[in-house]
């Protein structure tokens, strides 16, 4: 099937801008960060989620693509040179439109706790709904964080990824052209 | 007293490399040594910073050569500097040493076999006197040739093998690792192994070699086979789907034939250490042969007390583009460290009344 | 900016290779304190020469960055001029001695005077990112003590400093504990630099090439020195003022003057000194 739309406008700076973006994401909990603006990505993703995925996803690594996603695979196999697999538990990067079982993903070993899934969550919103408080390595103090789409059980289920630690999952969550992270070391409650 | 902090790093820095360039020039009233000389005149030189260095190609080998004025490990870092920008295009087919143009192949275990004892061009049996005449210049006559044989030269490994007096070694099917794009993990498997003794330094593994056959960790190992010569580089393209021969490269392969005696579950039988790297570099293959077999007592259910049967040491220490770097980067200013441990010496001194 | 070099990628490593540094330094980020293992390139400096710090810097690094290389705590050592000049050439980034206006700090062996700020990545060059490799020298088994935060021998070890010398008895790269849970090695800086790494504004990522690991400390992370609590931490300077600048609180290098035990003690961090002295601070020896 040929893939009519393109990847990153500029491979490299773009590539570049939109890890910074998760970087800081990663390193600041709950921050909001804008990328993939002016990405056309395949129907059912939304720009960050799409920019996420080329930024950090290649032939060296594995991603999982949920089947409410299958209009991306092609995109994906073709900017981003894998083939996605079809087993999400071994998967590095899991695509996803809603938080997935975390339980039924990599959470890495002991010594290797960094052979961990980063679940990359397509919500409806960032900035607002839910109100969460968060705690964590990145944050001076305790912070809020607003996003809608999340499941109403979500600070249980995190409570149980967040007590794996140093094991457990990342996740990045995307709304239209925003995005934030949520790293294992973080404690929510709220919700 | 005025004192003004030190500056000029910048310019110490130009003017260093424009020395340095002057004196690797040296005196201009010699003619300057071009790359054609150094690829068909220091061929074994070229050969061990292509293995050392990762990268099969002689030309750029020479000039690396030439720009580190004959400092080979300062040669085959520059090959690894330069292979990192290189683009992959493929990946090549398992190359068949069976099938290796031959240019000297000997077996110490059998007086004869097929294909014949090939001496080739070796330094084995030449008297180590300096020859004055190559100094003035004398070219040598030619050398006897002869119409390379019919017969297949099988390898000794697989000879032994048709009586299953030596292990074998099938293909699990699993992708071997990549020491260039994955670090290391433990355990290390032998591909991986290889891989890293194939790039590692001809003098640690002669060493390493070498105490194996002193006591530390020895095997009995004898040389079933060493040969030397051209093999076909094959890649199969997946829009093409059948292999293409690309080129040739030159390798040396050493196969030990050593001694085992059998286990539970394996009957006595002979195993083997294996070396193989680019281009003519006897001493590294074989250096490498004897390690490798070292570094499987573990597997073979043998003591592994030695220093080249552990293999996280072996591994972590052969090779040289590592090793130099960190030991000459002791070079580097340190004197916040020491400052530090200037204020810690004069601290405990002044304690304890000194 | 910077003229580019032609013929290599920007940041000099390829697409590939900078994506598996940054899959590396998220998860990095993530469990802070845990060494990642990654696969290190060969670079065109030496090993042991900043390969790590390098790599991560050109992971990280955008047209957009303002660069500033520190060896010792100073800019114009030899080696931080080869380095700022290295991405000079191949990023054309921007580049300054001013810890201010930088976006990215690429460090060997010091932290800056200057408190850093939230929109700053210092990255750091480690030779050794095993904390515990002088007590273990395998590798395989310091990831099991990892694993298991099995740590009583390098509390050992100091306890036996303690007794010793009736103080700990290790002057740079203190090893402290990050976030509560894993034992890091915070590269050769002195121990004066330490309680810097506690609560940093900015973000901390360590990068070391020839042993092929990266970890980072996030922003506002725990990071504390290894103590006891009747021998709490404490780290000193040398007991001088700078004589360039009067600074009673920087860490100071010793300069040897004269062969008659002549010696000036000077700030190491000299962008710090420069910005004293430009605001009018004098010392007994400007």
């Amino acid at each position: 099937m040929p893939v009519a739309l393109v990847g990153f406008a500029d491979p490299v700076l773009d590539a570049q801008a939109c890890f910074r973006a998760v970087l800081d994401a990663m390193a600041r909990p709950g921050s909001i960060h804008q990328v993939g603006g002016t990405l056309v990505a395949p129907a059912s993703l939304c720009p960050a989620a799409a920019a996420v995925v080329l930024a950090l996803v290649d032939g060296e690594t594995s991603i999982f693509i949920d089947p409410a996603f299958a209009d991306a695979a092609d995109w994906v196999r073709f900017h981003c040179g894998v083939a996605p697999t079809p087993d999400a538990s071994v998967a590095a990067f899991v695509l996803a439109p809603d938080l997935p079982d975390l339980r039924s993903l990599s959470c890495g070993s002991d010594e290797g706790p960094e052979d961990s899934a980063t679940v990359i969550v397509q919500v409806a919103a960032l900035g607002e709904g839910a109100v969460y408080t968060m705690m964590g390595p990145g944050l001076q103090y305790p912070r809020t964080f607003r996003a809608t789409g999340l499941p109403v059980d979500f600070v249980a289920r995190w409570a149980e990824n967040h007590k794996l630690f140093p094991r457990g999952i990342d996740l990045i969550l995307c709304a239209g052209d925003r995005l934030a992270a949520l790293p294992r070391s973080l404690s929510i409650t709220g919700g | 007293m005025a004192y003004v902090a030190v500056k000029g790093g910048e310019r110490a820095i130009d003017n260093a490399h424009a020395w340095l360039a002057e004196e690797r020039r040296g005196d201009l009233g010699i003619s300057a040594i071009g790359l054609a000389q150094i690829t068909e005149q220091l061929g074994r030189s070229v050969d061990r910073v292509m293995a050392e260095g990762s990268v099969y190609d002689t030309d750029l080998a020479a000039l690396a050569i030439k720009q580190s004025q004959g400092d080979l490990i300062e040669a085959a870092f520059l090959l690894r500097a330069y292979r990192t920008t290189l683009p992959r295009f493929a990946i090549a087919e398992p190359v068949d040493t069976a099938n290796m143009l031959i240019r000297r192949r000997i077996s110490a275990v059998y007086k004869d076999l097929p294909g014949g004892q090939i001496l080739g061009p070796t330094y084995d049996y030449t008297h180590r006197l300096l020859d004055f005449a190559l100094a003035a210049g004398t070219v040598p006559p030619p050398a006897a040739e002869a119409i390379a044989p019919e017969a297949a030269m099988p390898r000794v490994a697989d000879i032994l093998g048709q009586e299953g007096l030596i292990e074998a070694h099938t293909d699990d099917g699993r992708e071997p690792g990549d020491l260039t794009r994955e670090p290391l993990r433990f355990p290390a498997t032998r591909d991986v192994r290889l891989q890293a003794l194939a790039r590692g330094d001809e003098g640690f593994l002669l060493a390493m070699g070498y105490s194996t056959q002193r006591g530390y960790g020895g095997s009995h190992p004898f040389v079933g086979e060493l040969r030397v010569g051209d093999c076909n580089i094959e890649i199969t393209p997946p829009e093409i789907g059948f292999a293409i021969d690309i080129g040739d490269v030159m390798l040396t392969e050493c196969a030990l034939v050593n001694q085992f005696a059998g286990s539970k579950t394996v009957p006595p039988q002979f195993t083997s250490g294996y070396g193989l790297t680019f281009g003519h570099a006897e001493r590294k293959a074989m250096g490498m042969a004897l390690v490798d077999r070292a570094m499987r007592a573990e597997e073979l259910g043998e003591d592994a007390n030695a220093p080249a049967q552990n293999i996280e040491f072996m591994l972590y220490h052969s090779d040289n583009i590592e090793a130099t770097g960190f030991v000459e980067h002791l070079k580097l200013p340190h004197y916040v460290d020491f400052q530090s441990e200037l204020e810690t010496i004069r601290r405990m001194r002044a304690e304890t009344g000194q | 900016m910077n003229e580019i070099l032609q013929g290599y990628n920007f940041a000099y490593l390829d697409e590939q290779t900078k994506r598996m540094l940054r899959r590396a330094l998220l998860k990095a980020v993530a469990i802070p304190g845990h060494q990642i293992p990654f696969g290190s390139r060969e670079m065109p400096l030496p090993y042991g020469w900043g390969t790590g710090g390098i790599q991560v810097t050109a992971a990280v690094l955008g047209p957009n960055d303002v660069l500033k290389v520190i060896d010792q705590g100073a800019d114009d050592t030899t080696n931080a001029v080869s380095i700022r000049r290295f991405f000079a050439k191949t990023a054309g980034v921007a580049t300054t001695t001013d810890t201010a206006t930088a976006t990215i700090i690429q460090t060997r062996h010091r932290i800056p005077e200057f408190p850093l700020s939230e929109n700053q990545i210092l990255v750091y060059q480690v030779p050794q990112p095993e904390p515990l490799s002088k007590l273990e020298p395998s590798r395989g088994e310091t990831r099991r003590m990892h694993a298991l935060a099995e740590y009583g021998s390098m509390h050992v070890r100091l306890y036996e400093d303690i007794t010793r010398f009736g103080h700990v008895a290790i002057s740079y790269d203190y090893p402290v504990m990050v976030g509560g849970r894993y034992l890091m090695a915070p590269s050769p800086i002195p121990a004066f630099d330490n309680p810097k790494l506690h609560m940093m504004p900015a973000l901390q990522l360590f990068g070391a090439g020839r042993e092929k690991r990266i970890y980072a400390i996030p922003p506002y992370t725990n990071v504390r020195s290894l103590d006891f609590d009747d021998h709490p931490f404490c780290a000193g300077r040398a007991p001088h003022p700078c004589g360039l600048c009067g600074s009673e609180t920087s860490y100071l290098d010793e300069v040897v003057v004269d062969n008659k035990g002549g010696r000036l003690f000077v700030c190491s961090d000299t962008d710090y000194c420069e910005t004293r002295r430009a605001a009018g601070h004098v010392g007994a020896d400007a």
